[in-house]
């Protein structure tokens, strides 16, 4: 039988007719997606019946943006990025990337001339212009700033690069300095910056620290051993509640507690390694899991010990070093000792430099024990747990203390969290805290301290950020409140990311043993381990 | 002994939907070696998707019969829940087929996040109750039955015995056998591996979505967190039958069940979570490979 070949299908379609049909079949999947959720709405009436109620202009916009956007993206955008490749292979040079273009000497001029024109008016603009646009204006005087960082980021990225340690840590150290100083110098007063610099310390600072704390004690557990743990955040619960119950109930001082409570979680991490020894992969995940569910369940259910789901209040602020309080009531409280004006600021700052030291803890330990042979077993366990069993490493001991150690940190990371508050309850160790964790271990790109670090600043520091997104309302209307979407936007964030980078921010490892030279490897070569 | 049977059958119809839950987890587990972490909201939004066709069949129609409705419902969830399932699948999934294990268990947790929240945005954060749709009982020497306990099971039966059908007797049931084999060789034998792996998805949304519809009809009540906890007790379903054996998920299931509803009724119902989580680890402990799991052989 003779084969025909129809002309017409050997022609390839242009991107534009591409595009429509891809666009046509995105705003038909999206219609179908959205036609329930988006174009109904179900509420309750006088009667506290369920009604629905319909939404069809936000539905329609939803699909035809949709539809849009994928045309956009397979018609134009497809096509750039193709001949962006193509135009590189013709000229041989390196591609005129992209930020080359966006960073450029006359538009960083005109940012800082902006950025301090605005600064220095800040003042009067509502005046001038009205409140309304000032709002816009203070927007736009954000985008300049973060225009000349990122441009000053840019012109000196090769130098970043090569001591981003050193520089990172330089930052982190002088950031709440940094923060009263811009702030006082805005207001004009001191105590004015301090009390500015409250929420950027706190909301900021330290819990994007704790988080950089629990991401890095966990990647000893998955980064470095290759044991997938799903429920970390028990261990994290373990020490807050060992800190939080015995402070108030014995009034000890956070400074023993603190390594009791770390002491207590590694316990607990032993005791759920025990059990768990033998099994691998999965369903190591799922009884890791479990324990976590577990233990927050026994939380919200022995109510004589830890009060039930109310929690427990009043927990006992860190002092320092026995030698100052932060009480105002107190007589050795800070302010009446150094003779300075009373703030609430000291006692966050305190804390963002302590929990800093605990983190450079973390790092340290970590670093030293990658190179014992602890940390070596760890990573050969990693690899290929067969072969390590071959090699004569005892794998139970080794498994055991990746657990204990990784557990360790977090019941330290636990008793900061539960100072830092001033109250516990089950709520803040729901199943989501592990799993954002383990996301900030995994998006780093896994192993690596440094891409850790990075990924809990993007992540919980670009929800925190999202809080701040006030003038969105002034879009919107007085009813859109952008906090609603914080937790939709941070599930997208980790899949968009995930599938941008799947090797994790910081794609190479800095091998522990080496020949001669210190060479980075691709983290395509390392293994995620199988439990 | 009334006490006990009547608990038994409690038992089976908590577990009936738990093991409906099970072969989505169980099924993709098989296929792709991957956790579908989302696969819990996925049922929430079945659920949530039959209960705004209750209300829109509530507000069209003046009355419709109960068993049109609760067939409408079933279907309208089933098609537009795989729907979700396979877009996600095809979104979040496919891309990340071949790269490191944990690459796709990250995007499933940010599906999961990004789903229950979807729903919260666009839902509202409350609870949804809707009337009672069935409310006959019947009493047989002392134990009651309802009749949603009876349509629960009855409606699970069904789908198992054409669920299996599926799997045992049609070529695309061998297509997905033979992917969870070995996908490269399937591949060579001319089995579109893409298309078999979106199938599986479709089948595990459509199982999800019917045990949301009977979740709401049981319960008469959801909300956008309603996906975790049945989500997470499918999964360990899953594990303790062994995961990625069909029987096995349905067996775990209505273990599950079990042990919840006959620790609820003879110790206390605070820890019956507990309950349930402590007795995975222990048959774990026993049998790594869950009850029903081939045990994994390493090649060296």
């Amino acid at each position: 039988m003779a084969v025909t070949v129809s002309p017409e299908s050997d022609v390839v379609a242009s991107p534009v007719q591409r595009g429509l049909k891809e666009g046509f079949y995105a705003g038909a999947i999206s219609l179908g997606l959205f036609v329930l959720f988006i174009g109904l709405k179900t509420g309750q009436n006088i009667s506290n019946e369920l009604v629905v109620t319909t939404r069809w202009g936000l539905l329609a916009g939803v699909v035809v943006a949709t539809a849009v956007g994928r045309f956009l993206y397979v018609a134009y955008g497809q096509p750039f990025m193709a001949n962006q490749k193509i135009a590189d292979v013709a000229t041989g040079l390196l591609p005129g990337s992209v930020a080359s273009r966006f960073f450029q000497v006359p538009w960083f001029i005109a940012a800082v001339i902006a950025a301090v024109l605005l600064f220095v008016f800040n003042n009067s603009l509502a005046g001038w212009v009205g409140a309304e646009p000032a709002g816009y204006l203070q927007f736009l005087r954000a985008l300049a700033i973060i225009y000349v960082l990122a441009s000053v980021i840019y012109y000196f990225r090769a130098f970043i690069h090569a001591n981003f340690t050193k520089l990172g840590i330089a930052a982190l150290v002088l950031y709440p300095i940094l923060v009263v100083a811009v702030l006082s110098l805005n207001a004009w007063s001191i105590a004015g910056g301090l009390q500015g610099s409250l929420k950027w310390v706190d909301n900021f600072g330290i819990q994007i620290l704790i988080y950089v704390m629990l991401a890095w004690g966990l990647n000893i557990v998955v980064g470095l051993a290759g044991l997938l743990d799903l429920g970390y955040v028990a261990f994290y619960a373990l020490g807050a509640y060992a800190y939080a119950l015995l402070a108030t109930h014995f009034g000890l001082s956070f400074w023993i507690l603190l390594p009791a409570a770390g002491a207590m979680a590694a316990l607990w991490g032993v005791l759920l390694g025990f059990p768990v020894l033998r099994l691998r992969g999965d369903y190591l995940a799922i009884v890791t899991l479990a324990f976590g569910e577990i233990i927050r369940l026994v939380l919200i259910n022995w109510r004589e010990v830890t009060n039930g789901s109310a929690g427990i209040s009043g927990i006992p602020k860190v002092s320092f070093f026995g030698l100052m309080s932060f009480n105002v009531s107190d007589s050795n409280y800070i302010a009446k000792v150094l003779h300075i004006a009373q703030s609430g600021a000291y006692y966050k700052i305190f804390l963002y430099y302590l929990i800093l030291g605990l983190c450079l803890l973390t790092a340290f330990v970590t670093i030293r024990l990658r190179r014992l042979p602890v940390g070596r077993a760890w990573e050969a366990l990693r690899e290929d747990e067969i072969a390590c069993r071959s090699l004569g490493i005892n794998t139970t001991t080794t498994k055991l203390t990746a657990f204990a150690t990784g557990a360790m940190f977090g019941g330290f990371a636990g008793s900061f969290f539960a100072a830092r508050q001033g109250f516990v309850s089950p709520e803040s160790f729901v199943f989501l805290e592990s799993a954002i964790i383990l996301a900030i271990v995994v998006l780093g790109g896994m192993g690596s301290l440094v891409g850790i670090a990075v990924a809990a600043m993007v992540m919980i520091g670009g929800t925190e950020a999202l809080r701040e997104l006030d003038f969105l309302k002034q879009i919107f209307g007085p009813d859109f409140t952008p906090e609603l979407y914080r937790m939709l936007l941070f599930g997208m964030a980790m899949v968009i990311v995930m599938l941008w980078k799947p090797r994790g921010f910081v794609g190479s490892r800095e091998p522990t043993a080496f020949l001669k030279e210190r060479r980075a490897v691709s983290s395509s070569f390392t293994k995620e381990g199988h439990g | 002994m009334q006490y006990f049977v009547q608990q038994l059958i409690n038992g089976l119809t908590l577990g009936s939907i738990y093991g409906l839950i099970a072969i989505g987890y169980t099924m993709v587990y098989g296929i792709i070696g991957m956790i579908n972490f989302a696969h819990g909201d996925i049922f929430m939004v079945g659920a949530f998707t039959a209960l705004i066709v209750f209300l829109v069949l509530g507000a069209l129609f003046y009355s419709v019969p109960v068993v049109i409705a609760l067939l409408v419902m079933m279907i309208v969830a089933m098609l537009l829940t795989s729907l979700y399932n396979w877009t996600i699948e095809k979104v979040a999934y496919r891309p990340l087929r071949g790269s490191f294990r944990l690459a796709p268990l990250i995007t499933a947790i940010g599906m999961s996040i990004a789903l229950s929240n979807f729903v919260q945005v666009t839902q509202g954060p409350r609870n949804k109750p809707i009337p009672p749709m069935v409310s006959q009982v019947y009493n047989i020497n002392g134990i009651s039955v309802s009749l949603k306990q009876i349509i629960i099971v009855l409606v699970t039966a069904a789908l198992l015995a054409l669920f299996w059908y599926l799997v045992n007797r049609t070529s695309l049931g061998r297509a997905q056998r033979a992917c969870e084999q070995d996908r490269k060789m399937a591949a060579l034998l001319g089995i579109d591996v893409d298309r078999t792996i979106s199938i599986t998805f479709i089948m595990g949304a459509a199982l999800a979505a019917v045990a949301g519809t009977l979740f709401l009809m049981y319960y008469g009540v959801i909300a956008f967190s309603d996906g975790f906890t049945p989500g997470v007790k499918a999964f360990t379903a899953a594990v303790l039958g062994g995961i990625g054996s069909l029987p096995g998920a349905v067996l775990g299931g209505l273990m599950i069940g079990f042990i919840e509803s006959m620790w609820s009724a003879y110790f206390s119902i605070d820890y019956k979570d507990v309950a349930a989580f402590s007795i995975l680890a222990i048959v774990l402990i026993f049998l790594p490979s869950g009850i029903l799991g081939r045990p994994e052989v390493e090649k060296v």
